[in-house]
Formats: C-alpha cells, sequence, structure tokens
C-alpha cells in the first residue's frame, strides 16, 4: 500500500496542474474585478465630443439603461471591437453611449468618421479624471447601467458577438424583467 | 560617481515630478505608492510603473495626501474603485484566506508526511538492524 503513495502523489498534482490549465483558459488573470458592480455609477458631469459647450451628467441619463463603452482612437482593441458595435450595437436593446478616454479631440473625431459612429452620443474625458472613479484601467471597458443609474454589468476588453450574446443580451433581458 | 548619482535622481524625477512640500511628505508618498499595484502593467507598483493610468493614480494619491486624508483612506479610495487587486498586501477574508494561508496548509500537509515516514521507520528499525542490508530496507521510498 505505501508504495502506492507516491503514484498518488503523482495523480494529485496531475489533477492539481490540469485544474490549473482549466482555470486559465476559463479566466483572465490579468482583468480586475469590478468592485462597482451593482453600485451606483460614479457622479459624472462629461462634455459632449460633437458639442464640448454641452455636458451630460449621470443624473440626465437616469430612467432608462444604456451602455457605456471606453474607447479611444490609440487603443488597439477598440479597432477589434469597432466593427461589431457597428453590427449589433443598435439591436442591443439599450443606447451604446461612447466615452472618449484620454483621446485628442481631433483623433477622437477623425477615428468615428473613418471608422463610422456606432454611439448615440459621445462623452469625452480627456485628463481621465472621471474614469478613475469608474475603475477604468485600459481601454476597451464597457458599463451597463440600469435606469435606476446602477452598474449592472461590466466587460473588460472587446465587446464580442460572443461575449454580447452570452453576457451582454442576458444582462440586458434581466433588467426588462425587472422593470415594470 | 556623482555624475552617475545624479543621472539616479533625475532618472527619478524625469519619470514624475510632483511639487513635494518636504522629504517627509515625499517618502511617505513613496511608501504609499510602493504598496499599491499598477493595473495596467500589474507585476509592477505604482512608485515604478511608467504606465499612463500609473501616472494619473500617482496625482490622485498626492492630490488625497494635499487633503490631508491619511494613508488608509487613500487606500481605500483607490480599493472602491479597483478593488483589493490594487493592495500589494491584501488583507484576510473570505476571497483571500487561501492566498494568506495556503502555504501554511501546505507546510503543515508536508511536516505531517515526515511525522507519519519517521514513525514507520522507528517502528521498522529494530527489524532492519536484524537484517544484513538495513539500507536497502530504508530506501523503500
Amino acid at each position: 500500500m505505501s508504495r502506492l503513495i507516491p503514484f498518488f502523489g503523482f495523480l494529485l498534482l496531475v489533477v492539481l496542474f490540469g485544474f490549473g490549465i482549466w482555470w486559465n483558459t476559463q479566466h483572465d488573470q490579468r482583468e480586475v474585478p469590478s468592485p462597482l458592480i451593482n453600485k451606483p455609477a460614479p457622479a459624472f458631469v462629461l462634455p459632449k465630443l460633437d458639442d464640448p459647450a454641452q455636458t451630460v451628467s449621470r443624473d440626465n441619463l437616469l430612467g432608462k439603461p444604456y451602455l457605456i463603452n471606453v474607447f479611444a482612437s490609440w487603443c488597439i482593441a477598440c479597432g477589434e471591437e469597432h466593427p461589431v458595435l457597428m453590427a449589433q450595437g443598435k439591436s442591443i436593446g439599450v443606447p451604446v453611449i461612447g466615452y472618449n478616454y484620454k483621446d485628442d479631440e481631433g483623433d477622437a473625431k477623425g477615428w468615428l468618421a473613418k471608422h463610422g459612429n456606432p454611439y448615440d452620443m459621445v462623452i469625452v474625458d480627456r485628463e481621465g479624471r472621471t474614469a478613475i472613479d469608474f475603475g477604468v484601467y485600459g481601454a476597451p471597458e464597457s458599463f451597463l447601467v440600469d435606469g435606476k443609474g446602477i452598474i449592472r454589468y461590466k466587460r473588460i476588453g472587446p465587446l464580442t458577438p460572443d461575449v454580447i450574446e452570452k453576457e451582454l443580451k442576458p444582462a440586458i433581458a434581466a433588467l426588462a424583467k425587472e422593470q415594470p | 560617481m556623482a555624475l552617475l548619482f545624479f543621472a539616479g535622481l533625475a532618472f527619478a524625477q524625469a519619470i514624475d515630478p510632483l511639487p513635494f512640500k518636504n522629504h517627509a511628505e515625499e517618502v511617505r508618498f513613496q511608501n504609499l505608492t510602493r504598496e499599491l499595484r499598477c493595473l495596467v502593467c500589474q507585476n509592477e507598483n505604482l512608485a515604478d510603473s511608467n504606465a499612463d493610468l500609473a501616472r494619473d493614480l500617482r496625482h490622485e494619491v498626492f492630490n488625497l495626501m494635499q487633503q490631508g486624508k491619511s494613508d488608509d483612506e487613500i487606500k481605500q479610495y483607490l480599493v472602491d474603485r479597483y478593488s483589493d487587486f490594487v493592495l500589494y498586501d491584501p488583507p484576510v477574508k473570505g476571497g483571500t484566506l487561501l492566498l494568506w494561508f495556503g502555504p501554511l496548509v501546505i507546510l503543515l500537509a508536508g511536516a505531517a508526511v515526515v511525522v507519519v515516514t519517521v514513525r514507520r521507520r522507528v517502528r521498522a528499525a529494530p527489524v532492519a538492524t536484524v537484517d544484513d542490508k538495513p539500507a536497502e530496507e530504508g530506501d523503500d521510498w
């Protein structure tokens, strides 16, 4: 019996490493969990990209759910995400608000002119100050905010057709059920 | 030699010159930012990172210090936004129990194996001494 102990030890290690590999394919180790889920979105007042004299605040947006999509012209992954938003942005069921993050105004406008504008509205955070309140640490990131101004879902990294189908749409559907 | 010294200073300053009131404040800032993780690079702390966000967060920490916030308040401010992940020294709670005590558990398990093995050999020892080749018996595993 005691001769089998090393074998069982080996088996245990195999299981442990196997679990590790499986876990790492399921989870992104670099993803920082957001403590803001199910908490009110931070208060913000940010200017619009097309008309900086006009500002949009969190309280302006209360009443209906919306998706905030953090993007920038310098962000490579945003280039991957953009065609997906162009194709599906209008059909996900909530307005998509572009959050232009630490970008140059001209670059941002040029980028949207060149690749198309999938957003219902684009707000600008040039300094990235409000982004810190949102816990943004890169782009793209997306936040689903409900009608009461509560963050219900966050996606770190690009929205892909798969993510939209399996995560975002169910989250939006759950919101629709809640609201009488 | 002097040149090297100044080169080092210049490097540290070039990353991020902040208007510290005095040396003590600068030391406090350095210690604090060393305990905070850069979210972008993740293997670096805020003090050493060159990432854009790290620079922003350093400024944020600096501003909070100017507002008279304590170290704990500043850490909490960042934890509220970025979760415990920003702390290099995570608090002991449900999700971090394994992180904190996992190594101890493994150590204890190893110790238990050693104790069991030694006891078994002690029991086997009288038999082994009678035997002609005790070394081979002992090499069982």
